[in-house]
């Protein structure tokens, strides 16, 4: 993947070609060994004017006669993507697949990212009145301190623990430690971390961020030709939800997570207490807490207490956003489902350097697109 | 940018050295209304680290801009505007020809973090000039600019600071935080509009928005009567 974070000087499709090549090369493949391109990006259209993305990325790779297309499936077009090439591995129809999402979004301003951002939201129900993700995220926070006694620290406590592993990943876009005391304890965290959408403040949100991930996918009889440690998707998992949050049986619980994680541990014949690890879509820091109980990690409403005996954090019995997450890796959009899988890659690898969680054999990630209405899971492990 | 040109104006050391004697005392301006020093506080930032802030030495001017005129080549977020301003409003301080000009630095670990400055037009009416973050993503720019309205109302007891703004960062985090318009007067930066902070805006945004305190502890302040320029990773590629 490339460095998340701010790249002026650089195209969406600069930045998707610099992943895609590392990935290839990564895996000693070459231009002849891929079948298929599939390109991930939610907002390239609208905010880089590029349609037809992958086209341009198998031209600049010069990966011909390679098929190509793009995939948009909002935030979880990342997690899409890798789900399509499996399906298209397993079908028979090809034995390797390129998979790159990215996305550039810094040169916009913060009101339009936000604005087309909320454009997944429901239109009619949401949308035309102004609802926005941070005001999604803060009425789930808000719900979940009054039922559950989640508080404030909580969801600085997630911050805290993603920035410090965030420091960690050279490839993150916010390599810098922040405290509790800093951003919650303190006189000046009233300045330091100022009000979002209440009770969110900023360092529950998580950055705009340009960035690149890519995977390269190959059946499983041709993958070790290609890498000598390459890592098994065991299983995977996709499920939608009522769109309006308002709708929703109860809107404290993202039932696509519960479903999408379900069908993924089912299909790897293994349970959320085999993981070693989990990158989870922190895109908010109360989101964290939410999918690790509706995953299955821990009962509902206790997410925060695990968070608080420091469970997710690196050394903890499950550490959940390693590579620091959306909230500190970044989040361009359409990258972000491709880039968990590739932080799971060189965990289960034991390559993750400084935040290497010490023996991981098996991982779980989860990618969202929407609000929670549409969410796919990865179960990878060691081969 | 080339910035050579204003380090080297400043080599060329007192060029009121050439001047007479009687054409300096014409042209040249200091402070002509009552002056306090401002007492020097300590932030805590996000990061955990503490920024010490100060008021800035005459003679630490040279350094000062020599550690923002970097940034006159860095157009996103109107750096370069700020920083082109700034270095003007410095040098001019430096050389006798800005009146009633305060600078405040902020040093976090020894390194210059953050620059802002402000005058008094005169007893009670002061002008807000510009801040300028050399660390991001930190809120040094939102503290720095917060100390020196600090300075202006309560060492300084001014009773209104007319500000305006440059950059779209600058009025989305702070004009909309402090200021009042104040239409049919023209700041003397020459920005679209006016906004005022008077002494009762000033009240009432104190506790969100002044923090800091004081003393400074010995050690800290200490390692706070010199800074460093640190290098700015985020200056883009020649």
């Amino acid at each position: 993947m490339t460095k998340f974070g701010r790249h002026d000087d650089r195209t969406l499709i600069d930045l998707m070609t610099e992943s895609s090549i590392r990935a290839i090369e990564d895996a000693s493949a070459n231009e002849k060994s891929v079948d298929a391109v599939y390109a991930a990006s939610m907002l390239a259209g609208e905010l880089n004017n590029r349609t037809a993305i992958a086209s341009a990325l198998v031209d600049q790779l010069v990966l011909f006669p390679a098929a190509a297309e793009r995939i948009e499936n909002g935030p979880a077009s990342g997690a899409s993507a890798i789900k399509d090439a499996y399906c298209a591995i397993a079908c028979g129809m090809y034995d390797t697949v390129l998979v790159t999402g990215g996305e550039k979004m810094r040169h916009v301003s913060g009101e339009t990212i936000t604005d087309y951002v909320a454009t997944m939201t429901h239109m009619e129900a949401e949308y035309v009145h102004g609802i926005t993700l941070p005001s999604l995220a803060g009425m789930l926070a808000r719900l979940y301190m009054e039922r559950y006694g989640v508080t404030r620290e909580d969801l600085s406590r997630v911050a805290v623990k993603n920035h410090l592993n965030g420091s960690k990943n050279p490839y993150a876009h916010i390599q810098e430690p922040v405290t509790l005391e800093g951003i919650y304890g303190s006189p000046e965290a009233e300045v330091n971390n100022p009000v979002i959408a209440d009770p969110l403040r900023m360092y529950d949100c998580c950055p705009v961020t340009d960035g690149s991930a890519s995977v390269l996918l190959a059946a499983s009889e041709k993958a070790k030709e290609y890498n000598d440690m390459p890592i098994k998707i065991a299983g995977i998992g996709h499920a939608t939800d009522i769109m309006a949050v308002h709708d929703r049986k109860d809107p404290a619980v993202l039932e696509a997570v519960s479903l999408s994680a379900a069908q993924a541990f089912k299909m790897a014949k293994m349970t959320p207490q085999d993981m070693n690890l989990a990158e989870l879509h922190d895109a908010f820091t109360i989101l964290e807490i939410v999918e690790s109980e509706d995953a299955g990690f821990f009962k509902k409403g206790t997410g925060h207490i695990a968070l608080r005996d420091g469970v997710t954090s690196l050394g903890g019995r499950l550490p959940i956003n390693p590579s620091g997450g959306l909230k500190a890796r970044g989040h361009p959009v359409g990258g972000t489902g491709v880039s968990q899988v590739v932080e799971l890659t060189w965990q289960l690898r034991g390559e993750a350097d400084k935040r290497q969680v010490k023996g991981a054999r098996r991982a779980f990630c989860c990618n969202m697109g929407g609000f929670g209405n549409n969410v796919v899971a990865f179960v990878v492990e060691r081969c | 940018m080339d910035v050579k040109p204003i380090t080297r104006m400043l080599s060329v050391a007192g060029g009121g050295s050439r001047m007479s004697a009687e054409i300096e005392s014409i042209l040249g301006v200091d402070w002509d209304v009552p002056k306090k020093e401002y007492p020097p506080k300590v932030v805590l930032l996000p990061t955990g680290g503490r920024m010490v802030v100060r008021e800035a030495r005459m003679e630490e001017l040279p350094k000062l801009i020599k550690a923002v005129a970097p940034l006159i080549s860095v157009e996103r977020d109107f750096y370069d505007i700020v920083a082109a301003r700034l270095c003007g409003e410095l040098l001019a301080l430096y050389r006798h020809r800005a009146r009633n000009e305060f600078c405040l630095v902020g040093i976090v670990n020894g390194k210059l973090a953050g620059v802002s400055n402000n005058r008094a037009f005169d007893a009670k009416t002061h002008i807000s000039l510009h801040t300028i973050a050399l660390k991001r993503g930190a809120r040094v720019g939102t503290h720095m600019f917060a100390a020196k309205q600090e300075n202006s109302m309560e060492t300084l007891e001014a009773e209104e600071i007319l500000v305006t703004a440059e950059s779209p960062i600058g009025f989305r985090r702070l004009i909309s935080q402090w200021c009042e318009p104040r239409p049919g007067i023209q700041h003397e930066l020459n920005g679209a509009k006016t906004w005022v902070i008077t002494r009762e805006k000033y009240q009432k945004v104190k506790p969100q928005q002044v923090f800091g305190s004081r003393p400074v502890p010995d050690e800290l302040m200490k390692s706070s009567e010199t800074f460093e320029i640190a290098p700015l990773d985020w200056l883009p590629k020649e």
